[in-house]
């Protein structure tokens, strides 16, 4: 990687509104521009908000719509993580994220893991993607896991072990659970496990979460960088939109794959053979 | 295990976000709230004076000649603390009217009545002000059906349908509601004497435990019950009132006759491009 500005847009998209999300993301791309910033992420879907339900056709876009190539525009000035809903062949409706730079959709990346319990439902609405990529850019080696992604240690550990020097992970959290935790149960969960990614796979990370609210949910903000050390670098206000900036440092990861050369020693073929082992005795048991 | 602790100024913040943004989504800036005199409509007032300011909430006060005259002074005393809008609009002639002609209507009829008339009003005066009506009720009372259906049960935005009657006195002591007003003995103040924790049979605190450990915790009844920190005859009349109530909570059923229902498999959130 190479030392460059990050921006996070923590924004409030409007349900279902994408002229309306267009012009916010084009307002922020803005702001990023005159931060000097090289790369701005935004959060999950943030092209069209996140409870989409019986829309999601209707607000779906292809990766050459028209609308995406005003992004293109652009990411000559700015590089740009955008959420949206990715209508693929075959009439298939991702939750998806572009990674957009130099005029071009460099990646896209489809939601693995779709949330469907409590008050998630996106099985019944979307598709799943089926791959874990690491891409390179301009700035470095990066993949994109969006929200539930990361909740499932073997897809942050591939991105890494694919060569990601950070991670983007762009979400749509909404707040839930109270008690004595800041804001809420669940944000002070994801903050350890966004902290423990960092440190276990030595990568910066880089949490995108929007706010504002949908049917009542109301989603916590909170976006953070967390260094290849696991320590939060920068963190954006709970509860109110922010733009996020830090400097993204190639000296703090090399530093912490020297401390920690973790990554250096993974056994990936043990991994793979024990992977292995363990389907084929689930298949043969019929679990 | 048991923690309906808030963290109150963050609980505070969320609600008033949550007035503002849903009322504006709407395409209003007002509210209009029935005020009681008890501690949940005190609470929902408050909280809609710090979302949307004081002049933008208009609170009406709907009293039955039987209804107690602390109501009246308490829900006064919460107008003059918040320096809300209000006005006074008594539901004696139109209840007894209508009971001249069913003279021999039980409490419950009445009561609900009385809950029904104070609901047609607030939506006439949220046609009037272009004010959203805003909703008093609990958590405690939604999920033991302790409430009258399109009565005060009905409303446009609820802050405090996931907070416990437990939790709404924690976050009025918070909001600086009169203390006289979280204190007291809560009442729908339908008939005389009437009081929730008498005719419920249990005290809102010993309730509100057992529904967060079967809702929030997801703790099956058998388990509540072994746990052995309640009687089991007390849980599962808990338990059954939250199935019975079950109705309250959801739209009228629709028989399926075409291929998209509403709210089957047509679904959209309520906050549609919004």
């Amino acid at each position: 990687m190479r030392h460059f500005r990050l921006a996070v847009a923590q924004i409030a998209p409007t349900l279902g509104d994408l002229e309306k999300n267009l012009a916010l993301h084009e307002k922020m791309a803005r702001q990023a521009i005159e931060q000097s910033a090289n790369l701005l992420v935004f959060p999950e879907l943030s092209l069209t908000g996140y409870f989409l339900k019986d829309q999601v056709p209707s607000v779906a876009l292809r990766a050459d719509s028209p609308l995406l190539q005003r992004f293109r525009e652009l990411s000559l000035r700015v590089a740009m993580v955008l959420g949206f809903v990715e209508e693929a062949p075959g009439h298939r409706f991702y939750n998806a994220a572009a990674y957009l730079e130099g005029g071009e959709i460099r990646h896209i990346h489809r939601k693995v893991y779709l949330p469907t319990y409590g008050i998630f439902d996106e099985a019944r609405y979307l598709a799943a993607g089926d791959r874990i990529r690491a891409f390179d850019t301009a700035l470095g080696r990066m993949a994109i896991l969006i929200c539930e992604d990361l909740w499932h240690p073997a897809a942050p550990a591939i991105a890494a072990w694919d060569g990601a020097e950070i991670l983007i992970c762009p979400s749509a959290s909404p707040g839930r659970g109270l008690g004595q935790a800041e804001p809420f149960q669940n944000a002070t969960t994801w903050e350890r496990t966004l902290r423990t990614c960092g440190d276990l796979l030595t990568s910066y990370v880089v949490y995108a979460n929007r706010v504002g609210y949908e049917d009542g949910a109301c989603f916590w903000g909170g976006s953070e960088v967390v260094t290849p050390g696991g320590e939060p670098l920068a963190k954006a206000r709970y509860l109110e939109e922010d733009l996020l900036l830090a400097e993204m440092d190639p000296g703090c990861l090399r530093r912490a794959r020297v401390a920690n050369p973790l990554l250096r020693d993974e056994r990936m073929e043990l991994t793979l053979r024990e992977l292995s082992r363990i389907i084929q005795a689930r298949q043969a048991d019929g679990k | 295990m048991m923690n309906l602790q808030l963290n109150c100024e963050t609980v505070r913040k969320v609600l008033i976000g949550f007035i503002d943004n849903e009322v504006r989504k709407a395409g209003f800036h007002r509210v209009v709230v029935g005020l009681s005199g008890g501690v949940d409509s005190a609470l929902a007032a408050s909280l809609a004076a710090e979302a949307l300011g004081p002049e933008n909430v208009w609170a009406i006060l709907m009293p039955y000649r039987t209804s107690s005259p602390a109501s009246a002074e308490h829900a006064t005393m919460v107008v003059r603390a918040l320096g809300i809008q209000h006005f006074s609009v008594e539901i004696t002639p139109m209840l007894d009217a209508y009971f001249a002609q069913f003279p021999d209507a039980d409490q419950m009829r009445r009561g609900n009545k009385m809950a029904r008339e104070r609901m047609t009003i607030l939506f006439d005066h949220s046609a009037r002000l272009g004010a959203l009506v805003l909703g008093t009720s609990n958590k405690t009372e939604l999920l033991l059906g302790y409430g009258t259906l399109h009565g005060d049960m009905a409303s446009a935005v609820n802050p405090l349908g996931d907070l416990y009657k437990t939790q709404v006195r924690q976050l009025s002591r918070h909001l600086g509601v009169p203390a006289v007003i979280v204190e007291k003995q809560p009442s729908a103040d339908l008939w005389e004497g009437q009081t929730d924790e008498a005719e419920l049979g249990f005290t809102y605190e010993e309730v509100d435990k057992v529904l967060y450990l079967l809702v929030d915790q997801r703790y099956e009844v058998s388990e509540v019950a072994a746990a052995g920190l309640f009687d089991e005859k007390f849980v599962r009349a808990v338990a059954r009132k939250i199935q019975t109530s079950q109705y309250k909570r959801r739209l009228p059923v629709i028989a399926k006759i075409s291929s998209r229902t509403i709210d089957r498999d047509f679904r959209y959130a309520r906050d549609w491009g919004r």
